[in-house]
């Protein structure tokens, strides 16, 4: 059960250090949960340090009994939400605080001008040697959908157009003003054929939920929302060549997995909280997570079909695409399914919604997982 | 150096799985691996075969393949790239199989298509190793 739920302030947060975020959203969690933090034995988190979970329970003062710190890049936080229900159903802990925290965006101002990052060892630098760019690896697999299905860069925009909608509505968002389809594929290219507002911002941010067992959730001060399934797959790392199909992510499996175990199936859905990372992430795991079929997800975006209106209301928040992007999102897709869930998400809300799922997608599309939230038991 | 001006490109940092591979490029031979066991070919290099865990070998490939898909970069702050914006970045299927990070080079970007044949020429970055790149059969 989801106890409690919080995001920091976003999206510039040049006063705060990575684990200040870190502990100003776990602060903000627990008070939503009604619970204080020596009512925490399991911490989880994921980070790009060595021992990250024991530094930051070192730095919140912490020393739970259950500890994980899976990295699957922005799938982490689904991958972690599932890890802990498990953990707690088999008794590990009670209480599991997950937080999420990064300053990507203050820390990159102060990098400026340190030159190209240095080449690695090992697999990665069979990708590497050729300038392709983090960009480029979902350009080359925009690329092929648009071949292979006739998906169009204007389908994708209408991705863009419907985050920044909801952005609209979320004070926090970092960019709020409405665009149309025609402002995203006029923007200026960056790995073609994606253009910048098909491109998710640069932000810092962070965010934190707490996950309990069932007796504890009763007496808490939020209704407690319950995880009905959970799945998590990949397909590769960093090494987008080592992908079998481009236009098949991780989801495909995570989807159906964390579906079968919920007992519902996409149809169900009243509102997905999915990475959107770029505009052919949330393409593809449309038709991954079975909402569409295999290359169908561009002219299923098309007439408003994510917006909070439509028939699968998707990132509420206004997404990674507007409202915030701090580099591993997947914990701000939680908070918002939940937010939902509990019939909090304002002027997006969407009516009587009672199965909410929450898609994480890291790497270079390279890992999948899916949570399937309820406001009722399976 | 002024901080705008081009870097070299960056180049392999050799090891045991890929030493045998880099050595060829600057010979320009193209090397594969085959496993002796389930007759796979792969691509990246490894210790072992990624299909069965079985021992491998290297033997002379095609340096033959068509482009899977392709992107053209026009934005890379990197100044080992930047001053070649804008460039292609492409996924090549080689004749034997493995699928292999590029780039298209020797025609301009928007000669390129998905399914274009493509052969491989090298391009020296150390004195150890030399890029393999593609070029359009019919430019």
């Amino acid at each position: 059960m989801i106890a409690g739920v919080a995001t920091s302030d976003y999206p510039e947060l040049p006063e705060l250090t990575e684990h200040g975020v870190h502990a100003q959203a776990a602060e903000r969690a627990l008070a939503d949960a009604g619970l204080a933090l020596s009512d925490v034995d399991g911490y989880a988190t994921a980070g790009n340090h060595p021992m990250y979970a024991a530094t930051m329970c070192e730095y919140l003062g912490i020393s739970p009994r259950w500890l994980d710190e899976t990295h699957t890049g922005g799938s982490s936080f689904e991958v972690l939400v599932e890890h802990a229900s498990r953990a707690i159903e088999a008794g590990a802990c009670e209480v599991v605080l997950i937080t999420y925290g990064s300053i990507q965006l203050s820390a990159m101002g102060r990098k400026l001008g340190t030159g190209g990052r240095a080449m690695p060892g090992g697999p990665a630098q069979y990708d590497n040697l050729w300038g392709n760019t983090l960009v480029g690896n979902y350009a080359l697999a925009a690329h092929r959908h648009m071949h292979q299905f006739g998906t169009t860069p204007e389908q994708l925009a209408e991705v863009a157009v419907a985050m920044r909608h909801h952005a609209g509505s979320n004070p926090s968002a970092q960019y709020r003003d409405p665009i149309t389809v025609d402002d995203v594929v006029g923007s200026r290219l960056i790995a073609e054929p994606l253009h910048m507002l098909d491109c998710c911002v640069i932000s810092d941010g962070g965010a934190a939920c707490v996950v309990t067992t069932e007796e504890r959730a009763q007496d808490l001060r939020q209704r407690p929302i319950h995880v009905l399934g959970a799945g998590h797959a990949m397909t590769h790392a960093m090494s987008i060549s080592q992908m079998d199909d481009l236009t098949v992510t991780a989801g495909a499996q995570s989807g159906p997995r964390a579906f079968a175990a919920a007992g519902i199936g996409p149809a169900d859905v009243d509102t997905l909280q999915t990475y959107d990372s770029f505009t052919i992430t949330v393409g593809l795991s449309l038709e991954d997570l079975g909402f569409c079929g295999k290359g169908e997800g561009g002219a299923f975006v098309e007439g408003g079909t994510l917006r909070h209106d439509g028939a699968l209301p998707t990132n509420t928040d206004g997404g990674g695409l507007s409202a915030c992007h701090p580099g591993m999102r997947g914990m701000f897709l939680i908070v918002e399914a939940v937010r939902q869930l509990r019939g909090e998400a304002g002027e997006t809300q969407v009516d009587g919604a009672e199965i909410a799922v929450a898609h994480g997608v890291g790497g270079m599309l390279s890992t999948g997982a899916t949570v399937v939230f309820g406001t009722e038991p399976r | 150096m002024s901080p705008s001006d081009p870097k070299p490109r960056p180049a392999p940092v050799l090891d045991s799985d890929s030493e045998e591979f880099w050595k060829a490029t600057t010979e320009g031979r193209f090397v594969l691996q085959r496993c002796q066991d389930c007759d796979r070919f792969q691509y990246y290099p490894r210790a072992r075969c990624a299909h069965c865990l079985g021992p491998v070998e290297w033997v002379e490939a095609s340096g033959r393949g068509t482009v899977y898909s392709f992107t053209v970069i026009h934005q890379n702050f990197s100044r080992a790239f930047r001053h070649l914006i804008p460039y292609v970045v492409a996924l090549v299927d080689l004749e034997e199989g493995p699928r292999l990070m590029t780039n298209v080079v020797g025609c301009e970007p928007g000669e390129v298509s998905i399914g274009a044949s493509v052969h491989v020429r090298f391009e020296p970055v150390s004195d150890e190793a030399a890029l393999p790149m593609f070029e359009l059969d019919q430019p």
